[in-house]
């Protein structure tokens, strides 16, 4: 089937990342994903055959370089003029043609019955990386107006939601055509450490409500693996209830994404907080799982670790549906403090872009450690002796913060100690046993069996 | 890509408190730069020992840097880079810096992870900096060094930490 989407047809073989996550939701797998992006288009290519052709139920990914995500498309070009390599593949600079070919190649030769591809950019202001995706046959992509201005970016917040209003406009346009548009919330990220759960929970469904009422109807939340198993659990609990009462005429899934802060240095510290994402992912019910190799503490990985870091973590995912369903999640309050910050957030305005900006205009909203000028800059969060991610300061949200731990400032020390308590957990404990056979032979010999 | 005014920096929440007597300190990153823990970090520690910070952010336009200065008249520049662009961008700066305020007037210190080879060209990057207008170049984490440069510039007794709890 070629759908016409603006004059594009879709990339054949390409499904739709809601359609794959479905059907591996009714297999019991897990998605991995990689985060892979190279400029050249023949390494990006081969990257993502090699990744598509995993002994696992990969989604494929394109991620774009940094010169893109600010729309310096200028620099982009110079860089490619000057052989320079960039961080991520220059999808507006390469065009439609070129990312067409290069993906349908990668899905005929590693796919055989189809694949998703999602492109992943980090940009506060993606009208322009929307368009030539979708010119480009492509149709899953990710991000989100507060995801993406607050933590990376000085472009001021109602700038980004104008645009980003404009972007998912476009993007949802293309569903009345034939497309099959899917829109990941980045929400459930932020700085990626430091910023306790109830937080990420209610900015990723925020998001995910703004990109419902601009017209998606296939979209995933996303959540990013912090401190504590448990607390992890209960935040993906909590994200799946939350999407339940706010998104209930929606596709969504959800996604795990593996620890975002400052990653442990040893092979085994990096392979064995891996390991405890993919058991969250499992126990916490998120049907896909973004991973990150061990070499991304040094350098960008190469398409060989990529692999095999795609195929431990769908070995782990096996091993531990295997051994039967975990405990649920203890309630400690985690819903609750999101459904009060997102139902305080959506009474302000009916447009949820506008109260979102209202929101961090008045302090209801206030990542800790953000230093964007239209974060109120008031709360903080701090790591407890449990483990636990908990509230310093909750500023001015209308939450309690729990713990009794109101305004308790954090000195420098404790601050460089928070950043790297999961880098010092991880390095100081050798990966487990059980998990050490999944590493190199035992996945390898499963490849080719799907 | 903004056309923020520097007031908005200067007046964000991201000024740190500090006694009115307090040396005043420019914290920025360089324009390409969009890492933000390096600055928290720095913030806090500078506030430890005495000092006002002006906390600018991530992906700051040499023009912004330049206002900053301009507006909070600071007795101290500190820029932070980590993301390997340090070398060309803080020099950049620096050259731009220079041509408006003199060493006496306003020093500058540049550090973190400043170019793409790890230790390899650290000593060509430091003298190329120096050279630009930095009047220190601190790389791989010398916070000693910057803390020592911090006490020698803008002098103050180091303020209790628990004045902040």
């Amino acid at each position: 089937m070629t759908a016409e989407v603006d004059g594009a047809a879709r990339v054949p073989g390409l499904r739709p990342l809601g359609e794959v996550v479905e059907a591996a939701r009714r297999d019991g797998e897990l998605v991995v994903q990689p985060r892979m992006g190279f400029s050249d288009p023949g390494l990006m290519a081969r990257g993502l055959a090699a990744t598509l052709g995993a002994a696992a139920r990969v989604a494929g990914t394109l991620t774009l370089d940094s010169y893109t995500r600010l729309g310096d498309y200028t620099g982009a070009r110079a860089a490619l003029e000057a052989g320079v390599p960039l961080n991520g593949y220059p999808l507006v600079n390469h065009g439609p043609d070129a990312t067409r070919r290069l993906v349908g190649a990668a899905i005929r030769q590693a796919a055989p019955h189809g694949a998703a591809v999602q492109v992943r950019h980090g940009s506060p202001l993606p009208l322009d990386i929307f368009t030539a995706l979708v010119a480009a046959g492509l149709e899953a992509t990710e991000g989100g107006p507060v995801s993406y201005c607050m933590p990376y970016s000085r472009e001021p917040l109602a700038a980004a939601v104008d645009n980003w209003k404009a972007a998912c406009d476009f993007l949802a346009g293309t569903a009345e055509r034939g497309g099959s548009p899917h829109l990941e919330t980045f929400g459930g990220c932020l700085l990626g450490q430091l910023c306790p759960p109830g937080l990420l929970v209610a900015v990723s469904v925020l998001e995910g409500v703004f990109f419902r009422q601009r017209g998606l109807r296939d979209i995933s939340l996303s959540y990013a693996q912090q401190t504590s198993h448990e607390q992890d659990v209960e935040a993906l609990a909590a994200l799946r209830s939350l999407a339940a009462e706010l998104l209930p005429d929606v596709r969504l899934h959800l996604v795990l994404y593996t620890y975002m802060g400052v990653y442990p240095r040893s092979r085994g510290g990096a392979y064995a907080l891996l390991a405890d994402a993919v058991e969250t992912a499992v126990a916490g019910g998120a049907e896909r799982l973004v991973v990150k190799t061990p070499a991304e503490a040094h350098r960008i990985p190469t398409v060989e670790e990529n692999i095999e870091t795609l195929e431990f973590a769908a070995a782990v995912a096996k091993r531990v549906r295997a051994a039967g369903p975990a405990a649920g999640a203890p309630d400690t309050g985690l819903r609750a403090e999101a459904a009060a910050i997102v139902h305080a957030v959506l009474e302000l305005h009916p447009d949820v872009g506008q109260a979102m900006v209202l929101a961090f205009r008045r302090g209801l909203l206030d990542i800790p450690y953000c230093l964007h000028p239209d974060n109120p800059g008031r709360s903080s969060g701090f790591i407890d002796s449990q483990g636990w991610l908990c509230w310093g300061d909750v500023g001015g949200m209308p939450i309690r913060g729990g713990g009794g731990a109101r305004r308790r400032a954090v000195t420098s020390a404790q601050l460089l100690e928070g950043l790297s308590y999961v880098q010092r957990r991880y390095d100081a404990a050798a990966l487990p046993e059980r998990h050490r056979e999944l590493l190199g032979g035992a996945a390898a010999a499963e490849r080719g069996t799907r | 890509m903004t056309g923020r005014e520097p007031a908005a920096a200067a007046q964000s929440p991201a000024r740190g408190p500090a006694a009115e007597s307090a040396p005043v300190v420019v914290l920025t990153s360089v324009s390409s730069d969009a890492h933000t823990w390096n600055l928290v970090f720095l913030q806090l520690l500078m506030e430890e020992h005495g000092a006002h910070v002006v906390n600018l952010g991530a992906c700051v336009p040499d023009e912004e840097v330049l206002a900053a200065c301009r507006e909070n008249r600071p007795d101290l520049l500190v820029v932070s880079s980590v993301n390997g662009h340090g070398a060309t961008d803080g020099a950049r700066l620096a050259r731009r810096l220079r041509a408006e305020f003199d060493r006496a007037e306003l020093p500058a210190v540049i550090g973190g992870k400043l170019g793409v080879t790890g230790t390899a060209d650290a000593e060509a990057i430091g003298s190329g900096l120096r050279q630009a207008g930095y009047d220190a170049v601190f790389q791989d984490a010398d916070l000693d060094g910057l803390v020592s440069y911090l006490r020698l510039c803008a002098p103050a007794t180091p303020r209790a930490l628990e004045a902040g709890q």
